[in-house]
C-alpha cells in the first residue's frame, strides 16, 4: 500500500497556511458548554481577530473577552488584568463558565493562571462564582486542534471531579464538526433510546435562532450538570484517529473507568458502520430501522453514482481527523485521494489513513503533515486533481486549476451555510456523496458541448 | 443612565457622550478593558492595515501562525499588477524557536521568500512574542538587506504594545525608511501623493481618475494598490492628501519636516467631502495651473447631474429612518454623517474603535441633539443603543453584522471588507443603493423584533376600533 515518495521541499517559511493557532480551537470549544463565555489571556488583538474569524464562518455574534494585556502587563504578569477583566465579565455577562485560554503571550511570560485562579478564590470567594476552566494553549504549539481538543479534557478534568452513580448515558465527544452534524449526533442518540452529553454541543449556541433580543450568551451548550456527571456515564466515544494520548475520553476512562471508545469521524459508509455498531455495544439495543434505511439508501446512491466519479482525483486537506474521515468516505466511492494534507505535525496521519482505507483504495494517497498551500500548489501540476475537498481558504487554488472545490470543515467563508453543512453518519456522507458527484457534473456540463441535460 | 447602567461598565461611563447633554469631554485613546470584549484589535493590526495594500512588497509575519492566518487576504485591497500583498507569509514560530530564538528562522525565511517571489521590498512584522523573546529584527533586516539588495524594513508592532494607533505609527516609520530613495525629474510640479486610501473594491481608481481630469499627477498611491517604487520617489510630489488620518498623518507629519511637503486632509465619501476634497486641491494649485478650477468645477457638477436624480429615488423610501454606526477612524464617521443626510437619514449613535478628543468634539458639532457618540464600544452597549435608539441600519465591518442581524436590523458593511467601492460619486450612488436594499427589505418584518412589535400594534389598534 505504502508509496515511495518524492522529494519533498523543506521550506523554512509558511505560505498561506492549512491550520488555526490553539486559542481559537479552545474558544470554539468553550463555546459550546452552556452559560460559557472563552476568554483569552493576552493582548486584545487576539480576541478580536479570532472573533472575527469565527464570525465569517458562524453568522453568529461571538463575545469572546480578553484580558487585554499592554506592556506593563507584559512585564510584570498578567494576573491583575485576568482577574479584572472575570469580575467585568461575571458583572455583564453572568456567565455560568469562564473558559480562560492561554497566549503565546502569556505562556511565555509564564503566567501562571492556576495559581490567578487561586488567589482569585480566596480573594473572591464570597461572590456568586461561575465555574472558571483553564487550558494552556501556547500559538507555538500545534493547532486549533490540540486547542480544541485541549479545552475539551480541561472541561472534564477540571469541572468532573467525582464519580457519579452509574445512569447508563452515554458521551460523545464530536471534535470540530459542524452544529448540523451535532444536531444529527442528537437526533442519532435519541432514535436509539440513548441518553446523551454531547461535549462540546455548539449546535444551538453557534447556530441559533431570529430572536427578539440580543442574548448576551446564547442558548444551548452541554450542560454544566452533565459536564460534571460525565463520570456516571456506561461509555464514552469520541471521534478521531489522531488524537492525542491523552484526551477527555481516556481521562474519563482512568479516573472513574467509564470505557472510552476511539473511532474515527463517521464519514462514509464503513467508518459510520464502527459509530452505528458502537452505540448498538454500548446501549445493547439495535439500530433503529430509520438507520438501515438510510444506509441502504447511501449504498444505492454509491452504485447511482460511482460512474461519474470513478477515478477521479481529489486533494483533501484540512484538520487531521476530518481528513482521515474524508478519506475513508472518498476511497469507498472509487475517488482516488492524491494528496492529503494537514497543517498539524505528528499526528499519524498516514497510519490513520490507511486503516481507514485499507481494501477500498486503489492507492495511498501522499500524506502531508505540516502542509500549507504553497506546498499543496508546488504538486499541483504533477498531481492533476479533478477536485478539491476542504474548507474555503482552498478556494484561490481550485479557481486557479479550474477544478471544483466541495467545501467542507472549518472555515467557510466564501459560502453560506457552512455551520449547517452535515458530514456524519450514513445521512451526512449521503449529503457529501451527492456534493462530490454533482460537483464533478457540473464541471463535465459547464466543458461539455453535449450538454448533459439527462444523466 | 440608569436604563443602560445593567449593559455599561461603570469604567466605561466617560466614554459615552450624548451630544447636546453639555460640553463633550470623552475618554479616549485608552487602553481597553480588561473583560470588556473590545472591537478592537492590537498593534500589529494597526500596521497590517497601512502596509498590506503595497502589491509587489513581501509581507513576512514574524510569529506563531495565528497572526498570520487572521490578516490572509482580509482586505479587498485590490492591485492593478502584482498580487504579492495577498498571500500570507509566516515564520510559524514553534516552542523550539521560542526558547533559541528566531532569528536564524526568520532570516532563513527571508531568504527563501524573496528567492522566491522577487519583491521590491520586505516588510517584517513583529508580534507579541517577538517582542518577548527578543529577536534583533533589525539586525536581521539590515543583513537581508544587504545580502538581498532590496529594503528588507522591520515593522515594530508587537500586539501589547499600545493599541491600533500604536501601529499605524509602526507602519509609518516602516514606509518612511522606503521615501527619498527614487528618481523625482519627471514629478510635475502640479502632483500629489494619496495617503490612507486602501483601494477597497478598486476605489483608488475612481479617485485617481478624478485627479487625472482635474490634471494632476498622482505619484503614489500610497495604502492602496501600492508600489515601492512609487512610495520611493513620493517626495517629489508638491502635496499630501491625507484621508484616514488616524492611520497615515503620522507619514504626512515626517515628509513635511523632512522634505517641506505639506498635507491637507481629506475624505472621498459623501457629496460635500469628496467635493471639497476636490476643490481643496485646486485651490492649493491655482497658481501654478489657472485652469484647475474651472475643471474641477465642470468635473463636479458633471458627476453630480448625473448622481443626485438617482438619489433622490433611494431618498423617497429612506426618508425618516435612522442610522447608528462603529467605525474603525472616526475620520470617517464625520463623512458618513453627511452622507446619511443626503438621503434624508437621521443619524443617532457613532462609535469608533480610535477616535480623539478632537475627533469627537467635531462629532459633537455636526450630530443633532441626543445622538450616542461612543468610543471603544462593545457588543453588550452596541446592542443596547440599537435598541435605545430604534435604528433602522447599522453600519460598520464583520464584528458588528451579527449584533445588527441578531436584533433585526439592517446592516451596511463599511469597513475593509467592503465589495462595492463606496468613494467617490459613484460610491456614493453605491453607498445609497446599498442602504436601501438593507434598510427596504421584507425580511426585516418576520424578525422577531419588529415583528412582534407590529402584532402589539395591530392589537392595540383591534382594541380600540372595539372600544
Amino acid at each position: 500500500m505504502s508509496k515511495v515518495k518524492t522529494a519533498r521541499p523543506n521550506f523554512v517559511s509558511t505560505t498561506n497556511a492549512c491550520k488555526l493557532c490553539t486559542p481559537l480551537g479552545a474558544s470554539l470549544a468553550f463555546r459550546g458548554v452552556e452559560g460559557a463565555i472563552p476568554f483569552l489571556h493576552g493582548s486584545q488583538g487576539c480576541a478580536t481577530y479570532m472573533r472575527r474569524y469565527i464570525i465569517s464562518h458562524f453568522r453568529e455574534p461571538v463575545d469572546i473577552a480578553s484580558s487585554a494585556l499592554g506592556e506593563k502587563n507584559a512585564i510584570y504578569g498578567g494576573g491583575p488584568n485576568l482577574k479584572k477583566g472575570i469580575l467585568n465579565v461575571m458583572k455583564k455577562y453572568e456567565p455560568k463558565l469562564i473558559g480562560v485560554a492561554t497566549t503565546c503571550l502569556t505562556e511565555t511570560i509564564g503566567d501562571d493562571v492556576p495559581m490567578y485562579f487561586h488567589e482569585f478564590y480566596k480573594e473572591f470567594g464570597d461572590l456568586d462564582l461561575p465555574d472558571l476552566v483553564r487550558v494552556s494553549t501556547p500559538s507555538y504549539n500545534g493547532t486549533h486542534m490540540d486547542g480544541w481538543h485541549g479545552a475539551v479534557r480541561s472541561l472534564v478534568e477540571q469541572l468532573c471531579l467525582e464519580k457519579a452513580a452509574d445512569d447508563g448515558r452515554v458521551n460523545i465527544l464530536p471534535s470540530l464538526v459542524s452544529c448540523e452534524d451535532v444536531r444529527h449526533l442528537r437526533d442519532i442518540c435519541d432514535h436509539f433510546g440513548i441518553k446523551a452529553t454531547i461535549l462540546p454541543d455548539i449546535s444551538e449556541s453557534l447556530d441559533g435562532p431570529a430572536l427578539e433580543d440580543y442574548v448576551k450568551i446564547p442558548e444551548g451548550g452541554t450542560p454544566i450538570s452533565e459536564i460534571k456527571t460525565m463520570s456516571a456515564a456506561a461509555g464514552t466515544i469520541e471521534f478521531g484517529r489522531c488524537l492525542p494520548p491523552k484526551t477527555g475520553g481516556t481521562s474519563l476512562e482512568e479516573r472513574f473507568g467509564v470505557a472510552n471508545h476511539r473511532i474515527g469521524l463517521p464519514m462514509g459508509l464503513r467508518e459510520s458502520d464502527r459509530f452505528f455498531e458502537t452505540l448498538e455495544a454500548i446501549s445493547g439495543r439495535p439500530m433503529p430501522r430509520r438507520y438501515e434505511l438510510e444506509r441502504g439508501r447511501l449504498v444505492d446512491a454509491y452504485v447511482d453514482g460511482h460512474k461519474y466519479i470513478f477515478g477521479k482525483r481529489a486533494v483533501v486537506y484540512g484538520e487531521e481527523d476530518l481528513v482521515v474521515g474524508l478519506c475513508a468516505f472518498l476511497s469507498e466511492i472509487g475517488v482516488d485521494v492524491v494528496l492529503a494534507g494537514t497543517g498539524a505535525r505528528g499526528k499519524g496521519l498516514e497510519e490513520a489513513i490507511a486503516k481507514v482505507t485499507d481494501g477500498v483504495a486503489r492507492m495511498a494517497p501522499e500524506v502531508r503533515e505540516g502542509v500549507d498551500f504553497h506546498d499543496i500548489a508546488a504538486e499541483a501540476g504533477e498531481l492533476a486533481p479533478d477536485l478539491l475537498v476542504g474548507h474555503s481558504k482552498g478556494y484561490r487554488y481550485a479557481k486557479a486549476w479550474n477544478v471544483p472545490l466541495v467545501r467542507v470543515g472549518f472555515p467557510i467563508h466564501d459560502r453560506f451555510g457552512g455551520q449547517r453543512t452535515l458530514t456524519l453518519g450514513y445521512k451526512g456522507t449521503q449529503t457529501l456523496f451527492d456534493r462530490v458527484v454533482n460537483a464533478v457534473i457540473e464541471k463535465k456540463q459547464a466543458d461539455s458541448p453535449i450538454g448533459y441535460g439527462y444523466i | 443612565m440608569s436604563t443602560t447602567s445593567s449593559t455599561i461598565l461603570e469604567e466605561r461611563q466617560d466614554q459615552i457622550h450624548r451630544t447636546g447633554e453639555g460640553a463633550i469631554d470623552i475618554a479616549c485613546n485608552r487602553e481597553s478593558l480588561a473583560g470588556a470584549v473590545s472591537q478592537r484589535a492590537c498593534v500589529f493590526c494597526g500596521s497590517r492595515v497601512v502596509l498590506y495594500p503595497i502589491a509587489d512588497a513581501l509581507h513576512l509575519v514574524h510569529g506563531p501562525i495565528g497572526c498570520a492566518v487572521y490578516t490572509w487576504d482580509i482586505r479587498g485591497s485590490l492591485s492593478s499588477g502584482p498580487e504579492l500583498h495577498r498571500l500570507s507569509f509566516s515564520t510559524d514560530l514553534q516552542e523550539t524557536d521560542v526558547i533559541f530564538g528566531g532569528e536564524k528562522k526568520l532570516e532563513a525565511a527571508l531568504d527563501e521568500l524573496i528567492d522566491r517571489h522577487s519583491p521590491k521590498a520586505a516588510f517584517v512584522y513583529s508580534t507579541c512574542i517577538v517582542g518577548l523573546i527578543g529577536d534583533d529584527m533589525e539586525a536581521v533586516c539590515r543583513k537581508m538587506t544587504e545580502k538581498k539588495g532590496i529594503p528588507v524594513l522591520p515593522v515594530m508592532s508587537e500586539g501589547f504594545k499600545g493599541n491600533k494607533r500604536a501601529g499605524y505609527l509602526a507602519a509609518c516609520k516602516a514606509m518612511f525608511r522606503l521615501i527619498g530613495q527614487g528618481d523625482t525629474s519627471d514629478v510635475s510640479p502640479v502632483s500629489i501623493n494619496i495617503f490612507g486610501d486602501f483601494n477597497l473594491a478598486g476605489e483608488i481608481w475612481i479617485i485617481r481618475e478624478y485627479f487625472e481630469k482635474m490634471g494632476v499627477q498622482v505619484v503614489a498611491n500610497v495604502t492602496g494598490d501600492g508600489r515601492v517604487a512609487d512610495i520611493a520617489r513620493c517626495h517629489g510630489a508638491a502635496l499630501n492628501l491625507v484621508q484616514c488620518s488616524g492611520a497615515t498623518l503620522d507619514l504626512a507629519k515626517m515628509m513635511e519636516e523632512e522634505f517641506g511637503i505639506p498635507y491637507k486632509r481629506v475624505s472621498y465619501l459623501g457629496i460635500e467631502d469628496m467635493a471639497d476634497s476636490l476643490y481643496k486641491v485646486a485651490d492649493f494649485f491655482k497658481d501654478k495651473d489657472p485652469g484647475i478650477v474651472e475643471r474641477t468645477q465642470a468635473l463636479v457638477r458633471d458627476e453630480l447631474n448625473k448622481l443626485m436624480p438617482e438619489l433622490a429615488r433611494y431618498r423617497k423610501d429612506l426618508e425618516g429612518k435612522k442610522v447608528a454606526m462603529y467605525v474603525g477612524g472616526s475620520f470617517k464617521a464625520f463623512s458618513l454623517v453627511k452622507a446619511f443626510r443626503h438621503l434624508g437619514m437621521q443619524v443617532v449613535m457613532v462609535g469608533s474603535q480610535t477616535g480623539t478628543k478632537e475627533d469627537y468634539a467635531e462629532l459633537a458639532e455636526i450630530t443633532d441633539p441626543g445622538t450616542v457618540i461612543i468610543d471603544d464600544a462593545n457588543p453588550l452597549e452596541l446592542s443596547h443603543f440599537i435598541k435605545e435608539k430604534d435604528v433602522d441600519v447599522f453600519v460598520g465591518g464583520v464584528k458588528e453584522r451579527p449584533i445588527a442581524y441578531k436584533l433585526g436590523v439592517g446592516f451596511c458593511d463599511h469597513n475593509h471588507e467592503r465589495k462595492e467601492a463606496l468613494e467617490g460619486f459613484a460610491g456614493m450612488l453605491n453607498f445609497a443603493r446599498e442602504i436601501h436594499a438593507s434598510a427596504m427589505s421584507p425580511v426585516w418584518q418576520f424578525a422577531p423584533r419588529r415583528a412582534n412589535r407590529a402584532n402589539l400594534a395591530k392589537e392595540a389598534r383591534k382594541e380600540a376600533a372595539n372600544e
